[in-house]
């Protein structure tokens, strides 16, 4: 830590967390006098022990994509009988009947997808105008306000929101809008309120980064007014940024599962309209791993190969972009996430 | 567009400014502008006004049923009645063990990224791993952490299971950010170190660590906070038992899965209100920390 008054240099290693040093880079040689543990004259660690941490080490790192190719392959191994038989019937298929022995998953896809979808656009909206709100309109205090307020509101978990939805908006709906409430406006509403402040955040953020320079020239030089700044500068500067604001919400709700269990009412059927419920394919592994045996259960785990696919293609589909991106193909000034 | 700007700059003010207030407000408002304004300014206040209500909703919901008694007792009746302190211990139980076991698996990475790890082949895979990791959804892990560690590890629905399992979640995430952490401290820092005789490890046990810490907590805190409203993972691996967990291997429900089963099984919306606000508090108190955290360190490396 820099003391001001007497510039000396000290660089603490107790209690790092409640006294952040923050060194300038001036006082450096002086770390080699100060430091109590550098300063001893012997090292009390053998070279090769170095070698086994980083042994260690190596392995702990190997362990996500172990996990990841593991989840893949049991899940395949596991879904692999009914995919390997009935891959037509099973994708294709239109009725879910495990009491049967019938399982088709196109209408769970088809919810997914629907739910998904519904999300999206009801939260961009809101989400990118908050976000122009907080960083271009509001005054600073209570922008900060704001920030602060919807960085909590983030951390709040999908349960609650599933929680008030099954209390709240499933009633209105019914009541309001007929039907039996459970249904796919009502899950949208909800992952779309979920994913709300990842929204407000990233794009006010991305707004925030866009050069004052940029915004000032276009103000000044062109004689635009606010919202033409705003329109013609701020928004196309920002786009890489509100985009991965949009990808990232993407793919919270594509797996959510919390949320939609609560409100969407499970029924695995074809929705004929927004009012309609469905089921989606992680409700449909939720409501059923923990009392499914046999085919029964093949069927979850090629529920669960059909989902893996969908969240491989999402995640290839981004950093295809961030690609294209970083080689400013996309305009902008590259880098999602 | 141009005229339009035209029009507000040279006449627009001098014109309007005598009329009365609301007729000037209306006045601006008429132009392209004021009105596209006032249309963002709609949709902005009414998605920040949504959470904030629903915010609100829940705490004034929760307050009513909120006691000592509800806070300490057993629940009866499935949880129509009574308290919710095993869910609460629950809670806690499986947030401790997922903190370690994620300190252990996400430090780790961050380290050997940060520190040891060439710019080659075998790195980059590694690093694909973690980012495709942490785009699965939770209900797979759950799946995984039911067939792998609950059936075929024969850990059972426990809290090790769960915890094992939020951890695999929950590490890439908190890799990420420590790793970004330790590579944001200046070189010269760490080659001082090196230079004086220190190891590799010593050097990061003395300098990276104590120096990235504050983002490190920051980040664990902030994966904390996900980890106990989590419940599409819990589900599948810690089970449903109404009571205190003794050992690592006991099943138990922690409150997120009480929330839901509550409400599912419409045991009782009042004990689940007062379930929500307790969750609800918690992981305010969580992510308020971790901001807190968080911004010190950002105020403390720009003075770098």
């Amino acid at each position: 830590m820099a003391n001001a008054e007497t510039g000396r240099f000290r660089l603490r290693v107790v209690d790092p967390i409640l006294e952040m040093p923050a060194p300038k880079t001036s006082f450096l040689p002086e770390i080699r006098l100060r430091n109590p543990i550098l300063n001893k004259e012997r090292v009390p660690m053998r070279a090769q022990d170095g070698k086994i941490i980083a042994r260690l080490l190596f392995w702990i790192t190997s362990l996500p994509l172990l996990l990841f190719v593991l989840i893949g392959l049991f899940v395949l191994y596991e879904g692999a009988p009914l995919l390997g038989g009935r891959l037509r019937e099973f994708v294709l298929g239109t009725t879910w009947d495990p009491r049967h022995g019938v399982y088709g998953v196109l209408p769970m896809i088809l919810g997914s997808i629907l739910v998904t979808c519904g999300a999206l656009l009801l939260s961009m909206p809101f989400g990118i105008a908050s976000g122009i709100l907080i960083s271009e309109f509001l005054p600073s205090p209570a922008a900060d306000a704001m920030r602060f307020l919807i960085f909590l509101m983030a951390g709040i978990p999908p349960v609650v929101y599933g929680f008030f939805g099954l209390v709240m908006i499933v009633p209105l709906v019914r009541i309001y809008l007929g039907g039996p409430g459970y249904s796919i406006l009502c899950a949208s509403i909800m992952l779309a309120v979920m994913i709300l402040p990842t929204l407000i955040i990233t794009s006010e953020a991305a707004l925030r980064a866009v050069p004052k320079e940029c915004k000032e020239a276009a103000l000044a030089c062109s004689g635009a007014s606010h919202w033409q700044a705003i329109r013609f500068v701020m928004l196309p500067t920002a786009s890489p940024g509100i985009l991965a604001g949009i990808i990232l919400g993407l793919g919270r709700v594509i797996g959510e599962t919390t949320i939609v269990l609560m409100v969407t009412g499970n029924v695995p059927t074809f929705a004929s309209s927004p009012l309609s419920p469905i089921r989606t394919l992680t409700a449909n592994i939720a409501l059923e791993m923990g009392e499914s045996a046999g085919q029964h259960r093949q069927a979850l785990y090629a529920t669960a190969v059909i989902l893996f696919l969908f969240v491989m293609l999402f995640n290839m589909a981004v950093r295809v972009l961030n690609k294209f991106s970083a080689s400013g193909k996309l305009g902008g000034r590259g880098g999602f996430a | 567009m141009t005229d339009e700007v035209k029009y507000r700059n040279s006449r627009g003010k001098s014109r309007s400014s005598s009329l009365p207030p609301l007729r000037r407000w209306i006045r601006a408002t008429l132009t392209l502008d004021g009105a596209l304004t006032l249309l963002v300014s709609l949709c902005g206040i009414t998605g920040i006004l949504v959470l904030v209500l629903i915010t609100a909703y829940i705490v004034l919901q929760g307050a009513r049923v909120i006691s000592p008694a509800f806070l300490f007792e057993f629940p009866r009746k499935m949880g129509r009645e009574g308290g919710i302190l095993p869910m609460i211990v629950t809670t806690f139980a499986v947030m401790a063990t997922a903190l370690g076991l994620t300190l252990l698996l996400g430090l780790g990475s961050a380290i050997y990224l940060a520190e040891y790890g060439r710019n080659n082949r075998v790195t980059k895979l590694l690093r694909f791993g973690i980012e495709v990791l942490a785009g699965i959804p939770s209900i797979l892990f759950g799946m995984f952490g039911f067939v792998f560690l609950v059936v075929l590890l024969k850990f059972g629905w426990s809290i090790l299971s769960g915890s094992l399992t939020l951890a695999f979640m929950l590490s890439p995430t908190v890799a990420r950010i420590s790793e970004e952490a330790i590579r944001s401290i200046p070189r010269e820092f760490r080659e001082e170190a090196l230079v004086a005789g220190a190891t590799r490890w010593k050097t990061i046990q003395t300098i990276s660590l104590p120096l990235a810490s504050r983002a490190i907590i920051g980040s664990l805190v902030l994966a904390i906070g996900r980890a106990i409203g989590e419940t599409a993972a819990l589900i599948l691996t810690v089970g449903s038992a109404i009571k205190i967990p003794m050992s690592l291997f006991d099943s138990a429900r922690p409150m997120s899965i009480h929330i839901l089963l509550l409400a599912k099984e419409g045991i009782s919306t009042e004990n689940c209100f007062g379930t929500v606000l307790v969750l609800f508090s918690i992981v305010t108190v969580i992510d308020f920390a971790a901001l807190w955290l968080t911004r010190r360190q950002a105020a403390s490396a720009s003075e770098w």
